[in-house]
């Protein structure tokens, strides 16, 4: 271990592995409850290797990060700071925020974007435990019939969607796996 | 191609791009705005569908671009250069082949898969645009769903043509929400627009990025007593001998002689490759 490890961990090749991420993340979020590998980061602890490559792959000088509760350390910092540039803000205004579901639920205050802009809206990326297609029943744009996926919460999803065109979209991240559930999905508890 | 960054772009760019077609994606047929690049080529000419693509592009894709369904026309052929230059893409004219199909004007004939991703290059992204010119006013009446104009639009074309005249960028109502226009397609290819590919358009002029996901409802605008048609020539073509084609009419001669071929020219090709003849087929061949 280097004695600064927050210069180590980000891309070997950037273009490329932020390329390969992309289309990771793309699927997910255009096809709700699949799951797929996205690696090339090597984000100090807490960070998953998924949740440490899709902050590589979307952020920069123009996006704002919030950190929720452990994975708010100092490398964590300092490692996203000198791959991304990315100012660490509060929940409030973040575009970006990473942590446990349990850590991020702390905060309800999320962006939602406008009614005219609903784009402008936060992207929570969510560390688990497990990830799996398995638990809680999924419908809507992306989905031939149903999807499955072993969502955190149910309640908390639902209330989201209801919000819809408004609302924030989430990336589950577990290792290097990743998959995502934007506002558009309706949710129904159990299979 | 070592002179250029991969698929051209800079990264900045290419993750400011990626942000958008994430937020596209999570409220289909929503017009995200984007900080649309100069490109090496000018508006009208594809850019916004080349932003896109760039930012899509892997090492291990297949490209193909097509123009008004062909892939032998100049934008296509000057795009399709353009990403083996700056991105050593494999490039394709077969659609089967293609993981990323860029597109100015068509849908191509064959069905599209779960691994392929359609890029459209829309020169108007707002469908709201002609009825109001102020962006102020069509963001509110997006935001309201605000969309009682476009049907007098459409019932304006009834009332003077005794039927709805709009042919292409046929306005459409995505996942029950959003109007979207999709592009100037011939209305011919509006029931195709629900799919298993990614839909992803790009307009770089007006600064504009939005998506269809797959399986999404896209509903072409109607009337309950006129309901929506699609229509194309009544012939089949006189290549391929394809009936259920969208076809291009070809003027022959002065003497009024005329002949009907397929538009997606890839279709066309491997239809005639599988043996099947239309009424001129014998004649190109000579």
């Amino acid at each position: 271990m280097s004695a600064h490890p927050q210069f180590s961990g980000g891309f070997a090749n950037a273009p490329i592995e932020a390329a390969h991420a992309f289309r990771a993340a793309m699927t997910v979020m255009a096809r709700p409850g699949e799951i797929r590998s996205i690696a090339g980061a090597r984000p100090p602890k807490p960070l998953s290797q998924a949740a440490g490559t899709l902050l590589l792959t979307l952020c920069d000088p123009d996006t704002r990060v919030f950190f929720a509760g452990a994975t708010d350390t100092a490398a964590v910092r300092q490692w996203l700071t000198f791959h991304t540039g990315a100012p660490i803000v509060e929940a409030s205004s973040a575009d970006f925020a990473v942590g446990t579901w349990a850590d991020l639920q702390r905060n309800s205050n999320y962006r939602i974007g406008t009614p005219e802009y609903p784009d402008r809206s936060a992207t929570l990326i969510v560390e688990c435990e497990t990830l799996a297609q398995n638990g809680t029943t999924l419908t809507g744009p992306g989905i031939r019939d149903r999807s499955q996926l072993s969502l955190p919460d149910v309640a908390v999803f639902q209330d989201n969607s209801a919000l819809y065109p408004l609302g924030c979209d989430f990336f589950f991240t577990c290792r290097d796996k990743v998959a995502a559930l934007p506002r558009s999905t309706q949710i129904t508890a159990g299979s | 191609m070592s002179e250029y960054n991969f698929a051209y772009l800079d990264e900045q760019t290419k993750r400011m791009i990626r942000r958008a077609i994430l937020k596209g994606l999570a409220v289909p047929g929503y017009q995200v705005p984007f900080a649309s690049r100069e490109m090496p080529m000018p508006y009208g000419w594809g850019t916004g569908g080349v932003q896109v693509s760039a930012a899509t592009l892997t090492p291990d894709d297949t490209f193909k671009v097509i123009d008004q369904g062909a892939d032998d026309t100049t934008n296509a052929v000057s795009i399709r250069k353009f990403f083996e230059n700056t991105a050593g893409v494999v490039t394709t004219e077969e659609t089967e082949k293609a993981t990323v199909i860029q597109t100015r004007h068509r849908i191509p004939e064959a069905e599209l898969t779960e691994d392929q991703i359609l890029v459209y290059q829309v020169p108007i992204p707002e469908p709201l645009r002609f009825l109001e010119p102020r962006e102020t006013e069509t963001r509110k009446m997006h935001a309201l769903e605000e969309y009682g104009l476009m049907h007098v639009k459409l019932y304006e074309d009834i009332s003077q043509h005794g039927a709805i005249s709009t042919s292409y960028a046929y306005p459409v109502k995505v996942s029950g929400r959003y109007v979207m226009d999709p592009s100037p397609i011939p209305k011919f290819d509006n029931p195709k627009l629900e799919m298993d590919a990614i839909q992803l358009f790009g307009a770089g002029r007006e600064q504009r990025i939005y998506a269809v996901p797959p399986h999404t409802k896209v509903v072409s605008l109607d009337f309950e007593d006129y309901p929506f048609e699609a229509t194309k020539a009544d012939h089949p073509c006189d290549l391929c001998g394809a009936e259920d084609s969208y076809l291009d009419e070809v003027i022959m001669d002065d003497a009024g002689n005329r002949m009907f071929v397929c538009s997606d020219t890839d279709y066309c090709r491997s239809r005639r490759a599988a043996g099947h003849e239309g009424r001129l087929a014998k004649e190109d061949a000579a």
